[in-house]
């Protein structure tokens, strides 16, 4: 009782949420003018640059960092780390939500939405590597859905449907491993058919293996940022066992990153010395390269061992925010800043401003809608009447 | 039931191998089979040494295809000073180059791949090398991904960046239709100085080869377009180094649906071994939980019954030495009486005699 009426006495008329308000407003009114003036009414695309922000961060980005749910999930219901129990409901809700707002985001990209389902439901282009991020993410996203229901139920009152949908959580894990393995990795295959556009030190027929490996430590570092904005300003949403089971989230999340980044920073190696790209490294691109392989992933590896050795959250915290920032380098590498390098300045692509209003509209209805869930919803704490414990 | 071991291995290969083809498109590394491009395919001989940079083939192609009216005349070669590419409301550009201080002009336009990058990548099928040379494309199925304009290696597809409704890739078409009719290509018919031979495809490589040889002095030895990225309808002679007039010479001889076969066989191995794997996995977590749960229960057990045992003994001990402590003040007291009553026995035995005395 005391914590719901804390809850409404909450301002609703904050900085935070004014900021909110406008970009949501503003984005509403570019909606219109992406859907009457056509792309070139808001973006700076062109022929030779038909993929910028939107696929790069929207996409590339919302995909990689959405990763938090299948490997959350995975650890806690496949390799039985009940430990990280309390993670797996935020990280599913964070996965579906983003999912979810990267095919809102699509809409906005492809020329003529409304016919998004044609690939799967009409003319199925299977020699393609997006028909299989698509299909995967059009199915990934429906398990998602599934596997955000119980939550619903729970609020809803729906006992024996999400009882039915509780024993299916195994079956749903491991196909969201395989669809997230599929669609992680040929996100990057994407780009294994321009050899010729792509800089010869992003470009690898590892590209998939990149992509899905970096997924990894993306999904768990998002989880560590998002669980500590969380606990910041939705500390009074959580119950006693999310609060005790989150540091040991933190150390155990933390821990696997490191590790992964360091396996990842280890093919990356192997992949330019297959290439034999090393002479690369000495020109301007080698440099930026370097900047992003060794100040965006070997230095948050080992700073993550330090914290988790040291066990300093706040430390590791500061670190998934870190590694975040180096999935998005990353992959805005691949697609736009590595992407033409051959061609002349004059002839490369930066983001109109309406672009990034766009991006940054999606970002934060992502944030309402999450905020919104976990208000209503069980998702950091319990409900009273299906507790595990 | 005649099938003999070598049919059954026949019917299994030839089912393995149609899914191989079916899923990359074309001949993969594991099949045996290898994909040549349709052998009466048509194309197009640009011979560049002859082109004058007349624009007549951009002006036909402008009429063919009835797209809108340039802002400046066919016959305004000042649109020549920049350089150009293909776009919406255009399918063919000349450009020119000034290669040691003499203009060179070049022709671009779809080349018409034998093994189209943009087929390949389209996810819908828009995209069709039909057998006899042209790549068509299907306005009614395009969504607008806009992946084969990334996919393109020779960035030829454009878009219709400002139609808000209906926007669509525009790519030449090899003037499909005319050929269907028996007609030449626009481009082709209109070309004043034989700079474009239509014809088929074999026969224009034959053609190139002995231009080539005849000249030797005038053309570089090499045919652009036969072997790049797997080879194109379109081909190029030129007399001057290809990388000098804005072709690309470094993109190999790979074609675009062999780039991605690799990850596209990579599904089947996903699909196939991660659900094992994982509830193999799954299994191996459940049984370590099991025993040590087992094993914790096993270990309260027996702690259990150790210390039961233990309290036993102790309780037994406890109790012995009870008795003993007990039987002890018995024949203590036993003891004391015994000697009290003696000692009073005494007392009126010492009494008595006294009392005689008296």
């Amino acid at each position: 009782m005391e914590q719901t009426s804390r809850i409404s006495l909450r301002p609703l008329i904050t900085p935070f949420n004014m900021i909110l308000g406008i970009i949501i407003a503003m984005g509403c009114i570019i909606t219109i003018l992406r859907f009457t003036g056509g792309l070139a009414a808001v973006t700076h695309l062109d022929d030779n640059n038909p993929w910028g922000i939107w696929i790069g961060f929207d996409l590339l980005c919302g995909v990689a960092l959405a990763a938090g749910g299948y490997t959350t999930s995975a650890a806690c219901y496949i390799f039985g780390l009940k430990r990280f129990h309390a993670a797996v409901r935020p990280a599913i809700l964070t996965a579906f939500l983003g999912y979810a707002l990267v095919v809102l985001a699509l809409h906005y990209d492809v020329g003529r939405p409304w016919r998004l389902p044609f690939p799967i439901f009409w003319q199925q282009g299977t020699t393609s590597l997006l028909f299989e991020v698509g299909l995967c993410v059009f199915l990934y996203l429906s398990v998602l859905f599934v596997e955000f229901t119980p939550a619903a139920f729970e609020w809803l009152g729906f006992s024996k449907i999400r009882a039915f949908i509780v024993k299916l959580t195994l079956v749903l894990t491991i196909l969201g491993v395989v669809l997230s393995t599929l669609h992680q990795s040929s996100l990057g295959a994407l780009y294994t058919i321009v050899p010729s556009k792509l800089h010869p030190l992003w470009y690898s027929g590892y590209l998939p293996v990149y992509f899905f490996v970096s997924s990894i430590f993306a999904g768990l570092s998002m989880v560590i940022f998002e669980g500590s904005l969380a606990h910041k300003y939705l500390h009074h949403k959580m119950d006693e066992t999310h609060i005790k089971e989150a540091h040991g989230v933190i150390l155990g999340f933390g821990k696997s990153a490191s590790f992964i980044m360091a396996g990842y920073l280890a093919i990356k190696i192997i992949g330019l010395s297959v290439d034999n790209n090393w002479h690369y490294l000495f020109t301007d691109y080698g440099a930026w390269f370097l900047i992003e392989l060794i100040g965006f992933v070997a230095l948050p590896s080992f700073v993550y061992a330090i914290g988790v050795r040291e066990k300093n959250i706040r430390l590791i915290q500061w670190t998934s925010l870190w590694t975040v920032f180096g999935i998005v380098l990353n992959r805005f590498n691949v697609s736009l800043i590595a992407f033409n390098w051959q061609l002349s300045s004059a002839e490369r692509y930066f983001p109109g401003w309406m672009e990034i209003a766009i991006s940054l509209f999606i970002v934060a209805i992502g944030i309402v809608a999450y905020r919104l869930a976990t208000h209503f919803l069980p998702i950091l704490h319990e409900h009273p009447e299906y507790q595990a414990h | 039931m005649t099938i003999s071991r070598r049919k059954f291995l026949g019917w299994f290969g030839g089912g393995l191998s149609a899914t191989a083809v079916s899923a990359a498109g074309t001949a993969m590394a594991g099949g045996n089979h290898h994909f040549e491009g349709h052998p009466d395919t048509m194309g197009v001989l640009h011979d560049i040494s002859r082109c004058i940079g007349c624009r007549k083939c951009e002006e036909a192609c402008n009429r063919v295809n009835e797209l809108p009216k340039p802002e400046k005349p066919f016959d305004d070669l000042s649109v020549l000073d920049k350089k150009r590419r293909t776009h919406a409301s255009y399918y063919t550009v000349v450009n020119r180059f000034e290669v040691d201080s003499k203009p060179v002009f070049v022709k671009k336009q779809c080349n018409h791949c034998m093994e189209p990058a943009c087929a390949s990548a389209c996810f819908v099928r828009a995209f069709q090398k039909t057998p006899n040379g042209p790549v068509v494309y299907d306005e009614s199925v395009c969504v607008g991904c806009r992946y084969c304009m990334i996919a393109c290696p020779f960035n030829i597809p454009a878009y219709e960046y400002d139609d808000a409704l209906s926007p669509a890739v525009t790519k030449c078409t090899l003037c499909a239709p005319r050929i269907q009719k028996g007609q030449l290509p626009g481009c082709v018919e209109s070309c004043p100085k034989e700079a474009l031979i239509f014809g088929n495809r074999k026969q224009l490589i034959k053609i190139a080869r002995e231009r080539i040889n005849k000249y030797p002095e005038r053309y570089i030895d090499h045919i652009y377009g036969e072997h790049e990225m797997g080879g194109t309808s379109w081909l190029y002679i030129s007399n001057v180094a290809f990388s000098k007039i804005g072709m690309r010479e470094d993109l190999g001889t790979t074609s675009a649906p062999q780039l991605t076969s690799g990850p596209l066989a990579a599904v089947p191995i996903v699909v196939g071994l991660w659900p094992v794997l994982l509830t193999g996995i799954y299994a191996i977590s459940q049984r370590k939980d099991k025993v040590a749960a087992e094993e914790q229960a096993e270990a309260v057990a027996s702690a259990k019954a150790a210390a039961d045992e233990e309290m036993k003994q102790q309780i037994a001990g406890v109790k012995k030495q009870a008795a003993k402590e007990k039987e002890a003040a018995i024949k203590k007291e036993v003891k004391k009486a015994l000697e009290a009553a003696a000692k009073e026995a005494e007392e009126k035995n010492a009494e008595a005699p006294e009392k005689k005395e008296e």
